[in-house]
């Protein structure tokens, strides 16, 4: 049994099969951080990334939205597709592509701007709304199916900044969902924030799942184990095992696994 | 005279950390007591006991009005040979120099600092002194709102004030216009550039245009103004007769021009370091929503910015008010009420200048409103500082 | 897979390419921004130079000049009469020789005027270095006017320069003869102002701004370092100390001119200082060169790490000691960087200079601090005043001089800060 999804078997009918990275290699400048990443993404899935710090877990899902296009130094190889589209092809905009795979970053950052302006923000850019009318209505359905509508509805006009560290990520959240991506990408997303805060976005992300496809890359296993639906092991930059959430924490296949697994590194 | 003396005071200064040291050394062969302080602290301690009366003396005599008298600077001897020898009186091993060397050293040191105090009180008394005469001559209100500014030919006491001939309004105008022209030209340039050298720019270009700008704000003004008055206004000269314009070679736009060309490396270097401290994430968070680099620019990293440029322009702006050369050289000297920028107009710091350059007696109306325009420069430029700093301030603790 | 993807709308592409053209406006706008600051600096820089050229060049004639006896001494007093001797009859002389043509006293002025006014004096010094030329004739090499020269250096065949059809077929038919000889401008760097461009030099200037910045380094330096140690070492976090910080910021901001306001009201009129003497020059310069010492001092005390306060205190050294003997060494390189720039600064400081009367014809090359002096940029400032068309080269050629100091010193600060500044 192959411990990525390279083989037979990884486009089964079970599941569709969202975003696809094949032979992937990634180096910032003479260092390389990942090596022969190959993994999928399944639509409508939560996919869990865990494994120890720096073992490339954030290197990966900033390729798949192009964010390592900002860094200078990074250069990627190998293929990865979206829907089945070469996403660093010519024919795909990096702009069009990126308001298709939304990000959720570790630490909340909101524009200086009021509540209404950073949901709304990513509307007006890509032109969603024609009037006033039909932005208000993008920006409260985003905020509603983030789960903030109720504690801000009387303080849209407030700085994004002055909400707590949550209601922060949550306002991330929205703003991300208000360009109606296919998928959101969470970078830690609860790392930052208390667990109280940390539960109610967990339970949102369970909810996300219905409409989007998402990937997160989280340090703590039992949020992966709580929420995702499959799971990828990385460690030093390999993809050691990915699979299905409940037999990736019951019974991994690659020691290395079991040894993260139980808590002997990391 | 007074070199003598103070030569004479270095001698004796030389000679009492010798004696000092000497006599320490000896009482510590001498005796079986140590010494508290090292022997040179001992002679220190001499050195400073005789010269601090005798050249604090010397300095009185010196900035007396008037050639110093030679009593006093005979003072400044004597109080120096009494302080060497209750120095060397003093000097025990138990007598304890070190500290008392240090404290004074320090005190010296405290001393300097306090110059910046000194400065500006000196700054401000000098200024409101001289304007307060000025005022006595002419009314505060003729000279703030009056419009009529002839100075040079108020020559007799008795015109003073009756003919408006001191009316500042005029001067202010044109300071305004000027810096407008010049601001119209820096804020834009500068700014522009700032956001293109950190975003956009490649390093090989960064690394020639950084020093490229800093040349450009190292040239001296007068330079400036040479080049204002002798290229650039004869050529906006040219140019606009061929368009059928009438245009003054002193034009404040030829001024206004150079002088914003001079500012251009200020406001691009301050709004550098503005645009720098917002956050990279905040940057992030915009890309990974789909937007290109310059609508994250414009939308978020600028108006993020905002309170910054804002202090940045207003630091640019005390500069351009405050700036002479380049309008002393190329800007005009009669004083003219007009938005036209291819008029020429004066501004305060050329009046400053005409006013206080030639021949004429000190306490003439006219040096004296020299003196009540320095005021008001010094005034505005404050306050101009102080507002700018204060934005810069609050700005930064947001992202600390 | 491809069940999943989305289609993309016309209208999606057509607002694509708007925001992609928008993108690419901006990126162009910045570009041009600073390709017109950089297009300013240089036309800025190649105008000044391509104006100072002439300024480097000097045009001398050759011309025979009979040292006749009867006229240096007529009353056969000997050697005691050469000093004194009427000079400006032997050039007259010269000219009426090789000019026969020229008759009345008006065309004898022209011809004359085609000469320096140091003409005579420059046969003063042949003779009185050789006496035995008198008597004799001889080719002497005697600078020419500035409108001469100007139009000898216009390729000579332009239009008149303002010189009269006689002045300018004289010197055609001398440079038709080779006794036309260009030499280097020396007399430019070595002399002192004058009122004749062709004489006119900046050393006294130099030495005016060398006196004058001594005098700004003697005071701003000791007192910058010992205020900016006692701010960042003793000092306690006081109300009056954040009054000190305010007070050095706000001075670093004053525009200069208020500065040589305060020179002329306290120094010049209270203290009754020389006029125009680089010692009120430099008191003043060191009081708005103070602020940047203080500043750079503090920073360059601030950068050195605790540990090295920490280990010589555990040594029993005093505060002062440590403060003198190992954090202000540590520091130096930073405090005189910022000296250096500073004094870069205030050489090129012209408005308080002028308050305080540095605006005067002088002549003489200063020999002490205070003796009338003035400085280089004020004259580059009088001199853009002058009337003379020759004064244009020479302003140019006193402002490359200025430009060539100040590069100078600014590499300086840069070899210093690249060499010695540690970092921790």
């Amino acid at each position: 049994m192959r411990p990525d999804d390279s083989g037979p078997g990884a486009g089964s009918t079970r599941f569709l099969t969202k975003i696809t990275a094949r032979d992937l290699n990634v180096f910032y400048g003479e260092k390389q951080a990942l090596f022969d990443v190959n993994l999928d993404i399944h639509h409508n899935t939560v996919t869990a990334l865990i494994g120890p710090s720096g073992c490339g877990k954030s290197t990966f899902i900033r390729c798949l939205n192009r964010m390592n296009d900002v860094v200078p130094t990074c250069r990627v190889e190998g293929k990865i597709t979206l829907d089945g589209d070469d996403v660093y092809g010519e024919e795909i905009d990096v702009v069009q592509l990126r308001a298709r795979i939304g990000m959720v970053f570790q630490k909340p950052n909101p524009f200086p701007k009021s509540v209404y302006e950073n949901v709304a923000y990513g509307a007006r850019i890509h032109g969603m709304a024609e009037t006033r009318t039909e932005l208000d209505e993008i920006v409260m359905s985003s905020l509603e199916r983030a789960g903030l509508l109720a504690e801000v509805r009387d303080r849209l006009g407030d700085p994004g900044t002055s909400l707590s560290g949550g209601q922060q990520q949550r306002l991330c959240i929205a703003r991300a969902i208000a360009v109606n991506p296919e998928v959101i990408l969470m970078d830690e997303p609860c790392s930052a924030l208390d667990p109280l805060a940390t539960a109610r976005i967990e339970a949102l992300i369970d909810e996300l799942r219905r409409n989007y496809t998402i990937a997160i890359v989280t340090h703590s296993m039992q949020q992966a184990a709580r929420i995702s639906q499959r799971t990828a092991f990385f460690h030093l930059g390999h993809v050691v095992e990915v699979g299905e959430t409940g037999q990736i924490f019951t019974d991994p296949h690659d020691p290395r696994t079991r040894d993260y697994i139980t808590g002997r590194f990391g | 005279m007074t070199a003598f003396a103070a030569a004479v005071l270095l001698l004796l200064s030389a000679a009492a950390f010798w004696l000092g040291r000497r006599r320490a050394l000896q009482l510590a062969l001498a005796g079986p007591t140590r010494l508290h302080s090292r022997p040179v602290y001992h002679g220190h301690f001499t050195l400073l006991a005789c010269a601090a009366p005798g050249f604090a003396t010397l300095l009185l005599a010196a900035l007396l009005p008037g050639p110093p008298p030679p009593v006093l600077l005979l003072a400044s001897l004597a109080l120096a040979g009494a302080g060497l020898w209750l120095a060397l009186r003093r000097i025990a091993p138990a007598f304890r120099a070190r500290p008392l060397v240090e404290a004074a050293v320090r005190a010296v040191f405290g001393a300097s600092s306090l110059i910046a105090i000194l400065a500006t009180l000196g700054i401000v008394l000098s200024l409101v002194f001289e304007a307060a005469r000025f005022f006595a001559l002419v009314p505060l209100t003729d000279f703030l709102f009056g419009l009529a500014w002839s100075p040079q030919t108020a020559i007799r006491a008795d015109q003073v004030g009756s003919s408006g001939a001191f009316g500042a309004v005029p001067v202010f105008a044109g300071t305004l216009l000027i810096t407008l022209i010049a601001m119209s030209v820096a804020v834009p340039i500068g700014l522009l550039s700032a956001v293109y050298l950190s975003e956009y720019a490649r390093p090989r270009v960064r690394a020639v245009s950084k020093p490229a700008l800093e040349i450009l704000a190292g040239i001296p003004t007068v330079v400036y103004g040479f080049f204002a008055a002798l290229s650039v206004g004869p050529a906006i000269r040219a140019f606009g007769e061929r368009m059928g314009l009438e245009v003054a070679s002193e034009s404040a736009l030829a001024a206004g021009a150079v002088m914003g060309v001079m500012i251009i490396p200020f406001v691009s270097s301050l709004s550098d370091d503005v645009i720098n401290a917002v956050p990279q994430s905040l940057r992030e968070g915009s890309l990974a929503l789909g937007a290109t680099p310059s609508e994250t620019i414009r939308r978020v990293v600028l108006p993020a910015a905002l309170p910054g440029i804002v202090g940045a322009i207003l630091l640019a702006v005390s500069r351009a008010v405050g700036e002479t050369m380049i309008v002393v050289m190329a800007a005009g000297l009669a004083a003219n009420l007009t938005v036209n920028p291819l008029e020429a107009v004066t501004t305060v710091t050329v009046q400053i200048v005409t006013l206080l350059v030639g021949d004429q007696e000190f306490d003439s109306a006219k040096t004296l409103a020299a003196f009540a325009l320095g005021l008001v420069l010094f005034v505005v430029t404050l306050v101009l500082n102080v507002v700018a700093l204060r934005v810069v301030r609050r700005y930064r603790e947001q992202y600390d | 897979m491809t069940e999943t993807r989305r289609p993309v709308s016309e209208a999606m592409r057509r607002r694509l390419r708007r925001r992609y053209a928008a993108e690419r406006r901006f990126r162009a706008y910045g570009a041009a921004a600073i390709s017109l600051a950089l297009l300013a600096l240089v036309v800025l820089l190649v105008s000044v130079v391509i104006q100072a050229m002439p300024a480097f060049w000097q045009h001398e004639v050759r011309l025979p000049v009979q040292f006749s006896a009867e006229v240096l001494d007529p009353e056969g007093l000997g050697a005691a009469a050469l000093p004194g001797a009427d000079y400006g009859a032997l050039v007259k002389q010269a000219l009426r020789a090789r000019f026969p043509e020229a008759q009345g006293r008006a065309e004898l002025r022209d011809l004359s005027a085609l000469l320096s006014v140091e003409a005579p004096f420059e046969l003063r010094d042949r003779v009185l270095e050789d006496r035995s030329r008198v008597g004799r004739t001889e080719d002497i090499l005697l600078l020419l006017s500035d409108g001469a020269d100007l139009y000898l250096q216009a390729g000579g065949d332009g239009a008149g320069q303002g010189l009269s059809p006689l002045q300018v077929s004289a010197l055609d038919s001398l440079r038709g003869e080779g006794r036309i000889e260009r030499v280097f401008a020396w007399r430019f760097f070595r002399s002192g102002d004058s009122r004749e461009p062709e004489l006119a030099g900046v050393w006294g200037a130099v030495v005016g701004s060398f006196w004058t910045l001594i005098i700004t380094l003697l005071l701003s330096f000791p007192l910058g370092a010992a205020a900016a140690l006692y701010l960042e070492e003793f000092a306690p976090r006081s109300r009056f100390t954040d009054l000190i910080e305010v007070n050095i910021n706000n001075l670093a901001a004053v525009p200069s001119i208020v500065f040589g306001l305060l020179g002329l009201a306290l120094f010049l009129n209270v203290f009754g200082l020389p006029r125009s003497a680089p010692l009120v020059g430099g008191m003043v310069l060191a009081l708005m060169t103070l602020p940047t010492v203080i500043i750079a001092g503090r920073a360059a005390i601030r950068a050195v790490p605790p540990s090295v306060r920490e280990a010589a205190l555990g040594v029993g050294a005093s505060p002062l000691q440590v403060a003198l003997q190992h954090v202000l060494p540590l520091a130096m390189p930073g405090v005189l960087t910022g000296t250096i720039i500073g004094m870069a600064r205030a050489l090129g400081e012209t408005a308080p200079l002028l308050m305080i009367g540095m605006v005067a014809f002088i002549v003489d090359v200063p020999s002490g601090v205070t003796d009338p002096a003035t400085v280089l940029p004020v004259q580059i400032f009088l001199w853009a005043d002058a009337p003379e068309r020759a004064f244009l080269a020479k302003t140019s050629a006193a402002i490359l001089v200025l430009l060539a100091f100040l590069a100078t010193m600014n590499l300086a600060a840069v070899l210093l800060r690249n060499r010695f500044e540690r970092r921790w």
